[in-house]
C-alpha cells in the first residue's frame, strides 16, 4: 500500500507543477486573466495594415486600451477590416475618434494608435460594433521611398 | 551485396521493433482503468518518476536560468538593450530549454531507472510470474509507469522554466542591476500565453510520451541478462535524447515557423 | 487410471528454426505428482510455459480440464490461469514488497476478501512453509531456500488446482532441498494438488514423483512410475538415471576428430 509520505510528496510535486504553470501564465505572460475584464469590439477599415498582427496592442497616448482580435478582408471591396477589442473601462470614445497604424521605433512592431476626437453634444459616442470612419493606413517603407524617388525625378 | 543485406535487415528490425512497441503500448493502455487498484500504483510511480527527479530539475533549471541571464546580459548590454533580458530568458526557457533540457534530464534520471527496473523484473521472472498469476504485467507494471512519466515531465518542464526565470531574475536584477520592473513588464509584453507557454507545454507532452514510451519498451523488451539490461538502459538514454532533439526540430518548425 | 487434469496431445514447438519438441504427448493425472526429467537445455521450462499459455505450440493441443489452452481468448486464458500457479526457479518474488505483501498480492488481486481475512490466510500459508517469522523481511534479505519457500507460499495462496514447479531443487543445500521435497509431497497429499515437477535431480524426483516422464532429443524417451523407470533398459534412460558421463549423450560436444585437430589434417602425413 502507498505510504502517507509518498502521498504527501506526490501531492507536493503536483502542486508545485501546477503553481509553476500558473506562475508562468500569470506572472510571465500576463495574458488572459489579468487583462480579461469586460471588453467590447469596434471595427476599422484600413487601406493597408502593413505588419499589423492579431494581438497587436491598441494604444491611446502610449497606454494600452485593448488588442487587435481579428483581421479579415472585406468581401465586397477587398480592404482589410480590423476588429479592435477594447477594455470596457475605456468606453465613450467619440465618433470623431481616428485610428492609425503606427510603428514602435524605426524597426519595432506595429500597433494601433487611437486618437480620441473632441466631445460635444452634436457628436455621439462609439457603441460596440460601430465602425471607426477616420483611419490612416500603415506607412510602408517601400512606398515612401518610391514616392520620394518619384518626386525627385519630377523636379528635374 | 552484403551492405544491402545489412541495410534490409536493419530496416526490418527497426520496423518490427516499432510494431512491437506500438502493440505493447496499446495493450497496456487500452482497457478500462480500475481506479481502486490503479491509483495507488500510479501514486507510487509518480513518486519514483516525478518526485525523485525534482532535485535535478530544480538545480539545473536555476543554473541554466542564471547562465542565460549572465550570457544574455553581456551581449545585450552592448546594444543598450539589457531591458530585453527578461523576454530573452523567458522565451528561450519557455519555448526551447524548459521542455528540451528537462526531457533530456528526465531521460537520464527517470527513463534509465524505469528501463533498468522493468528489465530486472523481467530477468528475475517477476513479469512472467505476474502473468502466471493471471495479472497482466502490461497493465500492472507498464501502464502506471507510462502514465506517471507522461504526467510528470510536463510538470517538471514547467517547474524548470519557472526556477530558470527566477534564477535569471536573481542574476540579472539582483546582481547585474537590470531594473526589476522593466525585467517583468517587458517580459510580460513579449511573452504570449498561447504562442509560448502553451506551445512549450505541448512540446513537453510530446517529449513525455516518447521518452517514457522508449523507457518502458526498452525495459520490457530487453534481453533478460545483466548485459541485456545495461544495453537497454544505455539505449533508452541515447535513443530518447536523439528522438527528443529530432522531434523538437519538427515541433518548432510546425509551431513557430508557420 | 485417475482423471487427467492436463492432457498434452501431439505438440510440436519450435523456437525460431530450432525444434524443441517434436510431436510429443503426455498426460498429467489429477492429484498426483508428475515429474518431467531430462538433461538441461532441452526446454523443460518451455513445457511449463506451454501449459501456462505463455507460449503457443506450432501444432497440437494442450487440454487443461478439457479446455485447449493455446486456443483460448485472452480473458479465458487469464480466467484459467487463476486455477494454476507456477513456482519459478528464481522464486520471482516481487522485490519491492515484503514477504507478507508478496503472498497477500494474489489474494488482493483476485479475491474480494477483507484485509483481516487476508492476514489470517497469509499467516496460514506462511505457517505451512515455516516462514511465519519472516513475514516482514524483504525478498533480498532471504536466503535462496527461504525465498523459494516464500514463493511456494505465494503459489498456493489461492489454492490452485495445478502447481507447476520449475527446477525446485536446483542450487539448494541438502537441508533446504529436503524441506522442499517434503513440502511438495505434503502439499500434494494434504490438499490434493496436482503437481508437475520439472527437474534434473534424479534422487529427489524419484523419491516424490508418482509418475515420471523423461525427455531428451525432442522426444519422450521413457515414462513410468519410479520403479518402472528404474527397470528400464533403454541406454539413454540408463545414462540419465545413473548419471554416466558418456553414453548415448556424448561427453564431447560435436567436434572434428581430436587427433586431426591437434596434429592438423594437412601436416598429418
Amino acid at each position: 500500500m502507498v505510504s502517507k509520505k509518498i502521498e504527501l510528496m506526490v501531492g507536493f510535486f503536483v502542486a508545485l507543477g501546477i503553481v509553476a504553470i500558473l506562475v508562468l501564465s500569470l506572472k510571465v505572460a500576463d495574458s488572459g486573466i489579468s487583462g480579461n475584464g469586460e471588453t467590447y469590439d469596434l471595427y476599422a477599415k484600413f487601406d493597408n495594415i502593413g505588419g499589423l498582427k492579431v494581438r497587436s496592442p491598441i494604444k491611446v497616448g502610449g497606454v494600452v486600451v485593448g488588442r487587435v482580435s481579428n483581421i479579415v478582408l472585406d468581401e465586397e471591396d477587398y480592404t482589410p477590416v480590423v476588429t479592435l477589442n477594447i477594455y470596457a473601462q475605456y468606453k465613450n470614445f467619440s465618433e470623431a475618434t481616428s485610428v492609425s497604424i503606427l510603428t514602435a521605433g524605426l524597426l519595432g512592431e506595429q500597433f494601433i494608435g487611437l486618437h480620441p476626437g473632441f466631445m460635444d453634444e452634436s457628436v455621439e459616442t462609439l457603441l460596440p460594433g460601430d465602425f471607426i470612419e477616420d483611419t490612416k493606413p500603415a506607412l510602408v517603407l517601400e512606398e515612401l521611398i518610391g514616392q520620394f524617388l518619384f518626386s525627385q525625378g519630377s523636379d528635374d | 551485396m552484403k551492405q544491402i543485406h545489412f541495410l534490409g535487415q536493419q530496416t526490418v528490425n527497426l520496423i518490427s521493433g516499432l510494431g512491437r512497441a506500438v502493440i505493447m503500448l496499446t495493450s497496456a493502455l487500452m482497457h478500462r482503468p480500475n481506479v481502486r487498484k490503479g491509483l495507488p500504483l500510479l501514486l507510487t510511480q509518480l513518486y519514483a518518476v516525478g518526485v525523485q527527479s525534482l532535485i535535478i530539475i530544480l538545480v539545473s533549471g536555476t543554473f541554466i536560468g542564471m547562465v542565460l541571464a549572465l550570457q544574455g546580459y553581456t551581449i545585450l548590454v552592448g546594444y543598450g538593450a539589457e531591458a530585453s533580458l527578461g523576454p530573452m530568458v523567458a522565451l528561450s526557457l519557455l519555448r526551447e530549454l524548459g521542455p528540451v533540457v528537462s526531457a533530456l534530464l528526465f531521460a537520464g534520471r527517470a527513463g534509465s531507472a524505469l528501463t533498468a527496473e522493468i528489465g530486472l523484473m523481467k530477468a528475475t521472472e517477476q513479469l512472467s510470474s505476474l502473468e502466471m498469476m493471471a495479472v497482466d504485467p502490461l497493465r500492472r507494471v507498464i501502464a502506471p509507469r507510462f502514465w506517471a512519466g507522461f504526467i510528470s515531465l510536463p510538470l517538471l518542464a514547467a517547474i524548470f522554466s519557472m526556477v530558470g526565470i527566477l534564477g535569471a531574475h536573481l542574476v540579472g536584477v539582483d546582481w547585474l542591476g537590470v531594473d526589476g520592473g522593466t525585467f517583468w513588464s517587458v517580459m510580460q509584453a513579449q511573452v504570449d500565453f498561447q504562442g509560448d507557454i502553451l506551445n512549450g507545454v505541448i512540446k513537453s507532452l510530446f517529449f513525455a510520451f516518447v521518452v517514457t514510451w522508449i523507457a518502458v519498451y526498452k525495459g520490457y523488451s530487453c534481453d533478460p541478462t545483466s548485459e541485456g539490461i545495461s544495453r537497454a538502459t544505455t539505449a533508452t538514454v541515447v535513443q530518447s535524447s536523439l528522438v527528443v532533439l529530432g522531434l523538437d526540430f519538427i515541433l518548432t518548425a510546425l509551431m513557430f515557423a508557420g | 487410471m485417475p482423471k487427467t487434469l492436463v492432457d498434452i496431445q501431439n505438440i510440436t514447438f519450435k523456437r525460431d528454426e530450432r525444434v524443441i519438441y517434436d510431436d510429443i504427448s503426455l498426460s498429467i493425472p489429477k492429484g498426483k505428482v508428475t515429474a518431467i526429467m531430462g538433461p538441461s537445455g532441452i526446454g523443460k521450462t518451455t513445457l511449463l510455459r506451454l501449459i501456462g499459455g505463455q507460449l503457443k505450440p506450432q501444432s497440437g493441443k494442450i487440454l487443461f480440464d478439457g479446455q485447449n489452452i493455446p486456443g483460448l481468448s485472452r480473458n479465458a486464458l487469464y480466467e484459467t490461469r487463476k486455477r494454476m500457479s507456477m513456482l519459478f526457479q528464481s522464486g520471482a518474488l516481487f522485490s519491492d514488497m515484503s514477504v507478507y505483501e508478496n503472498i497477500a498480492f494474489p489474494m488482493r488481486e483476485h479475491s474480494q476478501l477483507s484485509e483481516t481475512l487476508i492476514e489470517k490466510m497469509v499467516l496460514m500459508k506462511l505457517e505451512a512453509v515455516g516462514l511465519r517469522g519472516a513475514r516482514h523481511l524483504k525478498p533480498s534479505e532471504l536466503s535462496g531456500g527461504m525465498a523459494r519457500r516464500a514463493a511456494l507460499a505465494r503459489a498456493i495462496a489461492l489454492d490452485p488446482e495445478l502447481i507447476l514447479y520449475d527446477e525446485p531443487f536446483a542450487g539448494q543445500d541438502p537441508i533446504s532441498m529436503g524441506v522442499i521435497v517434503r513440502l511438495i509431497r505434503s502439499l500434494a497429499d494434504a490438499l490434493g494438488l496436482t503437481s508437475v515437477v520439472v527437474s534434473h535431480d534424479v534422487p529427489e524426483v524419484m523419491s516424490i514423483a508418482d509418475y515420471i516422464y523423461i525427455i531428451a532429443e525432442k522426444k519422450i524417451i521413457g515414462h513410468g512410475t519410479p520403479e518402472q523407470i528404474n527397470r528400464q533398459t533403454s541406454p539413454l534412460v540408463r545414462q540419465f538415471i545413473n548419471g554416466d558421463s558418456d553414453g548415448p549423450v556424448p561427453f564431447h560436444f560435436n567436434a572434428a576428430p581430436y587427433r586431426e585437430e591437434l596434429i592438423g589434417t594437412g601436416a598429418g602425413k
